[in-house]
């Protein structure tokens, strides 16, 4: 019971510590941004380990955070290769196909405007479908390797990635493409200088929502088969067999994945569309 | 005539078709620009103004009549990239330094490197703006845009800047200043320009020629050559010479004004 | 409206005949497996030899089995019109109570959908307002928020099922907190840019009323952050179905689309599959679509433009 009285004793003392940071004078400085959501993490995570430990909650309910990080470094090895067979086989692959296919497809589109008025509610409509529901039969053409997961991210990313990008390429002004016609441009040059430039926020947003989606589709396609290798694969076996410590370390892992992913793709969107208000400083 | 015709309209009509019926946008327009002019054009919303000058563009094709630029149809006039266009907003590309919007159409049109670096110099210079090439647009201010666009219409060295209300968004004490150089800038260059503006002092200071129109439908009331002389400063605007002009502006649009609006 | 569905109408089109195209070879060998078993010649005679060959070649060597391509109990790719024909069959040609019929296993999917997007959206609503108007919350919880939206929550379905079983929960409710927690993240995140999107002049204007803050909100925050709530509430349904359909995944549920699909695999029942997977987009379109009608009668109560 000292336990959860420490837990709250935490709690108490974090959230003042947070109370007095963001309402104190330095509130709006970079690295107060940054402590308080730490601070705000790591209570949580205190928390979480003293009322697990006090209220002896048994493992296969909620493990403490100090039993997930022991498993995490133990489990080096096979979290590695998980994330390899799962993040850097299928996700990684399915993306840069998906998004390359649908870039292509994009362009194509653009140049027809039939093609982008017939394409693009169904685009849409496809793109609010839950995809992930092809991973069987993919499953079942591409075989159980990391193949058939690439193939559900393709599927997954396409739509999403091609409506971005038909819309970016219309996001340019009469007065730009008057422009363009003003000085005879032909149209791989008022492509290349106009519009693709013009789309590249849209095309980044479809990049960055692709991510979460690759990871999402390449998990769950190993929820219908797999090797014995894959963070799904790991994740379902863990769980039957009630080892939740090893489904937290894998979570922890498609979590660093995900954000890690997300910010890569962010970064590269910085250095590539710096020029658009939301990201000028 | 012995100066050069570059721009030559007759008997121009222009119609657009909409959803609610057709708009004859020009009717019977009919104009002769030589080569050196300042040629304004003032009138009401809807006058045809911006259609002309699109029309000499060839961003819009006349339903009748004829026009001739430099001697040719204006599509082909376009295509041999006879003319800078400037907007009413600058319309730089975010993307690009101000030196690389400027270099845009060279780029487009095939120009060398060296060429281009040289050139976008030279521009910049005479819009006075030497030194901001290395800038974002959206580091400008609104009238520093203007002159980086209208820097990148000259760019390529076409004999014919037209400017569709170029500084209609600015604020008056920068458009003065900005129509100082415009003068200034056409004095060194002698282009031909042709002028879009909504503002009766803005057209009578800066033109040689005053183009008045009226709308619905788009036609020409009244052509006035301006006595001024060529070397213009601001307090012209001060003198008698200047005040008549204006006036006979002002009657002219009033003329064609309808008695409902 | 003729505008669009023209070009719409054509794009489906040629998606259908692709995909009769693409049946064709994908099942080939297996058509002319079984048609060699039924005593048709075909060619190449030896099993070897087709599986070396070409699908594209099998087909231009056997073209009198192409209609059978479409017709297979159990193809790789069922055609259009097979597909279809189940969906019939197990919709309005079932009763609802039947084990067989669609419409029992997509009611089970969509209840713990609903139970769950509801739980979601009202926690991600209430939260919302919590970070709109406490400074201490927006700054520890609105980061937190934002980073999940980057990780693959859903893998945390099948523990949830799990623990939830392991204390004696069971039924609707765990895959309805998948649900939830799938639905609540783009919630809480699309409610707050929409309760901050008054601008500060809309915001003086009502410190000049001197307003309260619950007036402000009632008034002016709310009203305004509709718009941005039903484009989350939208991403957040179709999460939500998702998140069932993969809570029914892991404990091999006997009932609900996702069970259907894990059956379909299971048992090489690609016209179950496919029809399965047609039902729950047709299920998420309905969905969606209610919300898209809702989010326009709100709206153009507001005297929005829409």
């Amino acid at each position: 019971m000292s336990l959860v009285a420490l837990a709250l004793a935490i709690w108490a003392a974090g959230w003042a510590m947070n109370v007095r940071l963001a309402t104190g004078a330095h509130a709006e400085t970079a690295a107060v941004r940054l402590a308080v959501p730490l601070i705000f993490g790591v209570t949580v995570v205190l928390v979480w380990e003293c009322v697990v430990r006090g209220l002896q909650v048994p493992l296969v309910i909620l493990p403490t955070p100090s039993m997930i990080a022991a498993r995490f470094a133990t489990s080096l090895p096979i979290l590695w290769a998980d994330f390899v067979q799962t993040f850097v086989k299928g996700a990684l692959s399915g993306y840069a196909i998906g998004c390359g296919a649908a870039l292509l497809a994009a362009v194509a589109v653009d140049r027809s405007d039939f093609l982008r008025r017939g394409l693009l509610p169904v685009g849409n409509f496809i793109a609010a479908l839950p995809i992930v529901g092809t991973a069987p039969i993919l499953v079942m053409w591409f075989g159980f390797d990391w193949h058939s997961k690439a193939a559900v991210v393709v599927v997954m990313v396409f739509f999403p990635m091609l409506i971005n990008a038909v819309a970016g390429l219309r996001e340019t002004t009469a007065m730009q493409r008057d422009l363009m016609r003003t000085y005879a441009a032909g149209y791989w040059q008022g492509f290349f200088k106009l519009r693709l430039p013009a789309a590249m926020p849209f095309i980044f947003n479809g990049l960055k929502i692709s991510t979460t989606l690759a990871l999402i589709g390449a998990i769950v396609a190993e929820f219908f088969g797999s090797p014995t290798v894959g963070m799904g694969f790991r994740i379902s076996t863990s769980v039957g067999q009630l080892a939740l410590d090893m489904v937290w370390a894998e979570i922890l892992v498609a979590a660093l994945a995900g954000s890690l992913f997300y910010g890569a793709v962010a970064l590269i969107e910085r250095g590539v569309t710096f020029w658009h208000p939301s990201q000028r400083k | 005539m012995s100066e050069q015709t570059v721009i030559e309209a007759r008997n121009l009509d222009l119609t657009f078709q909409t959803n609610d019926g057709s708009v004859q946008a020009l009717r019977d327009v009919n104009l002769t620009i030589s080569k050196g002019e300042f040629v304004s054009f003032i009138g009401p919303s809807g006058c045809g103004k911006t259609t002309f000058l699109r029309v000499v563009a060839a961003l819009e094709n006349p339903t009748g009549g004829s026009i001739v630029v430099n001697g040719m149809s204006p599509e082909e006039a376009r295509k041999q990239r006879a003319y800078g266009y400037v907007f009413q907003a600058a319309g730089l590309y975010p993307w690009r330094t101000i030196a690389g919007n400027i270099q845009l159409p060279l780029e487009i049109m095939g120009f060398s490197r060296a060429e281009r670096k040289a050139r976008a110099e030279q521009v910049l210079d005479l819009v006075d703006l030497k030194g901001f090439g290395g800038k974002y647009p959206w580091q400008l201010s609104g009238g520093m845009q203007q002159r980086a666009s209208i820097a990148r219409a000259l760019s390529f060295d076409a004999d014919i800047l037209l400017m569709d209300e170029p500084f209609g968004a600015l604020d008056e004490i920068v458009r003065d200043h900005l129509n100082e150089q415009l003068l200034a800038l056409w004095a060194r260059t002698n282009k031909t320009i042709g002028f879009v503006t909504h503002s009766i002092p803005e057209a009578v200071y800066l033109s040689t020629k005053i183009v008045v129109m009226s709308p619905r439908p788009g036609r020409i009331t009244d052509i006035i050559e301006s006595p001024l002389p060529r070397e213009r400063p601001l307090e012209i605007r001060e003198t008698q010479e200047f005040l008549n002009i204006a006036h006979r502006v002002r009657e002219g649009l009033r003329a064609g004004h309808e008695p409902d609006v | 409206m003729r505008r669009a569905a023209v070009p719409v109408l054509v794009v489906l089109g040629v998606l259908v005949a692709f995909w009769y195209a693409v049946a064709v070879p994908m099942n080939i060998k297996g058509v002319l497996t079984e048609a060699q078993r039924a005593g048709v010649v075909v060619v190449p005679e030896s099993g070897a030899d087709r599986r070396a060959a070409s699908a594209w070649r099998l087909v231009t060597m056997n073209l009198s089995v192409v209609p059978d391509t479409w017709a297979q109990a159990r193809p790789r790719l069922p055609a259009p019109h097979q597909v279809a024909i189940e969906l019939w069959e197990t919709t309005a040609q079932k009763k609802v109570t039947s084990k067989r019929s669609l419409v029992y296993h997509g009611w089970v999917t969509l209840s713990a959908t609903l139970l769950g997007f509801a739980m979601g959206t009202g926690l991600g609503i209430l939260l919302a307002i919590g970070i709109v108007h406490n400074r201490v919350m927006d700054m520890s919880v609105m980061p937190w928020a934002i980073v999940s939206q980057t990780i693959p929550i859903i893998a945390l379905a099948p523990m949830i099922i799990v623990v939830l079983y392991s204390i004696g929960i069971q039924g609707v409710f765990p895959k309805a907190v998948i649900s939830a927690y799938l639905s609540f993240f783009p919630v809480v995140v699309g409610m707050v840019k929409g309760l901050r999107s008054p601008d500060a002049m809309q915001l003086d204007l009502l410190r000049t009323y001197n307003a309260s803050q619950a007036q402000g909100f009632w008034k002016l925050r709310l009203p305004a952050s509709m718009p941005y709530l039903f484009a989350s509430l939208k991403v957040g349904i179709a999460a939500s179905l998702v998140g069932a359909i993969v809570g029914e995944l892991p404990t091999g549920a006997v009932s609900g689309l996702g069970a259907r699909l894990l059956a379909g695999s299971y048992y090489g029942q690609t016209v179950q599959i496919w029809s399965a997977l047609f039902a729950a987009a047709i299920l998420a379109a309905c969905l969606v679509g209610i919300l898209g009608v809702l989010e326009r009668i709100v709206l153009r109560r507001m005297g929005g433009r829409t």
